[in-house]
């Protein structure tokens, strides 16, 4: 059977550099950093004081009390950047075929702040379960999309991908699997997260995951840099319109890029640490070439996991020098993580954004604060350090990575 | 307005997100204020909290208006 072609017609964000596509875009071409202190709850007695919330997001603007009272904020995130991207499509909704249209999510973990606190809740009582009804549909992480159907009268498969960092690069590329084998002529995609809360900070912290650096948040999200300490926690959401390739032309849809290709591949290896010769890594780049049809010679940019962990950093690196081989170098690489942090499960999305605006632009966003070479790291490669690169970008790679040994790939190709 | 009938309109207000005008006694949660299941499972326990009591899951049940939340929790008191 012969698959049908995918592309991205409307795009959404919410970040911790931008809450609009067009201001995420400006911090990212500007090179701005996201992190700040943590201003969601006391930190005095916290390891690590910052990270990289929202800034001047305000519920009440986009939902009324009783209905964000119901939503916990990864939802809400989830909500507010599908409409941005639908309404970016330009999609008629009373034209489309809502039973082909799909919601397709990605989160790490979903309502992690419901979760904490109905169970302090409990934790302060006499041991009487008064749990909230909405605790659990809050709290649960098939319930952004669910909302987003709910909203919009969306018929087709819905529901949430959970693996970690990779969540929503997995659900951009079940998005993709379904309108190429017909299931579907619309599917929004995309991620959410919103893990800045004590449980989320103390939970890394413990596991050692977290840069340190409170004395200079700005630049703690460093990948690749010598004096890289961890990563810096983000929240926020990315959402994508795919779009089945003829259905869009025939209603005159902008196209931003086509979606070419998905890999996956997993660790096996540990629960947490990356496998350290990268055969998982490795074999997703190779997965996800095959996968679109393309040669490592066609790839002019890659926007990497690089969280800015010393392990995981150099094994992504070492991997991409053995898939591309002497057209390694000629790569724009970089890590738009070093501007927004980790997004854990919007990652992916926000990332996969991230490649598609570098191609409209033919501009790649840097890896802003590296200041200390890497001798561990391969020197002829093009990290894009500090400042935005112009260049001809017509293939872009989008790798996530997470906890568990997930691993995903997406490749986006301008339409010409 | 007795001081349990006003704490009652206070916290049918806040949780359902309606106008004070609208929360007359023989307002009904679910046909009137907008009310869906879990809302409602939400108001009991509110007024549970509110004023210390219980109200049995059978007894729940009958509360379905303003009035009777009103009347239920005065005589439990």
């Amino acid at each position: 059977m012969q698959l049908k072609r995918v592309v991205v017609t409307g795009l959404g964000a919410l970040t911790p550099i931008g809450n609009t596509i067009e201001a995420y875009w400006e911090g990212l071409k500007t090179g701005k950093s996201g992190a700040a202190p943590i201003t969601y709850f006391d930190t005095e007695k916290f390891k690590t004081k910052f990270a990289c919330e929202l800034k001047g997001y305000n519920p009440q603007d986009f939902f009324d009390r009783k209905e964000a009272r119901k939503l916990d904020r990864f939802a809400q995130y989830a909500l507010v950047s599908s409409d941005e991207a639908i309404a970016d499509s330009g999609l008629d909704l009373n034209a489309v075929d809502k039973f082909r249209v799909g919601v397709v999510w990605g989160a790490g973990i979903g309502g992690l702040e419901t979760f904490q606190n109905e169970v302090i809740g409990y934790a302060e009582g006499d041991g009487t379960p008064r749990f909230n009804p909405f605790f659990i549909p809050k709290m649960i992480a098939d319930i952004a999309p669910g909302n987003i159907s709910i909203k919009h009268g969306f018929m087709g498969p819905n529901y949430t991908t959970v693996s970690a960092c990779a969540s929503s690069a997995n659900a951009m590329i079940d998005a993709l699997n379904y309108i190429r084998l017909g299931h579907c002529d619309v599917v929004v995609t995309g991620g959410s997260e919103a893990a800045v809360t004590i449980a989320g900070m103390g939970g890394f912290n413990a596991m050692h995951a977290l840069s340190t650096r409170n004395e200079s948040p700005e630049t703690a999200s460093r990948p690749f840099d010598a004096t890289r300490d961890g990563f810096v926690l983000g929240e926020g959401a990315g959402a994508l319109i795919l779009e089945e390739y003829e259905h869009a032309v025939a209603r005159g849809a902008k196209i931003y890029a086509e979606v070419c290709g998905g890999g996956l591949s997993s660790d096996a290896y540990h629960m947490t640490a990356p496998h350290p010769d990268g055969i998982g890594v490795v074999r997703v780049m190779q997965n996800c070439l095959e996968n679109a049809g393309l040669k490592p010679e066609d790839v002019d940019a890659i926007n990497t996991h690089g969280t800015s962990t010393p392990l995981g950093d150099v094994a992504e690196l070492k991997a991409i020098s053995q898939v591309f081989g002497a057209h390694a170098e000629k790569i724009n690489i970089n890590s738009t993580k070093s501007m927004t942090g980790h997004l854990l499960g919007a990652a992916g999305a926000v990332e996969a954004i991230a490649s598609i605006l570098a191609m409209q632009h033919n501009l790649v966003p840097p890896t802003i604060n590296h200041s200390t070479i890497d001798e561990n790291i391969d020197p002829t490669l093009n990290l894009t350090l500090n400042k935005a690169q112009a260049r001809e970008v017509n293939v872009a790679m989008s790798n996530t990575f997470g906890f568990g040994g997930h691993n995903a790939c997406v490749l986006f190709k301008k339409l010409n | 307005m007795s001081d349990i009938a006003s704490r009652v309109k206070a916290i049918i207000v806040d949780k359902l997100g309606v106008d004070e005008n609208e929360v007359v006694p023989e307002a009904s949660f679910t046909n009137d204020l907008g009310a869906d299941s879990l809302d409602t499972v939400e108001l009991i326990m509110e007024f549970e909290k509110e004023f210390d009591i219980q109200i049995p899951d059978d007894q729940a049940e009958n509360i379905s208006t303003v009035g009777q939340a009103i009347s239920y929790i005065e005589e439990a008191k």
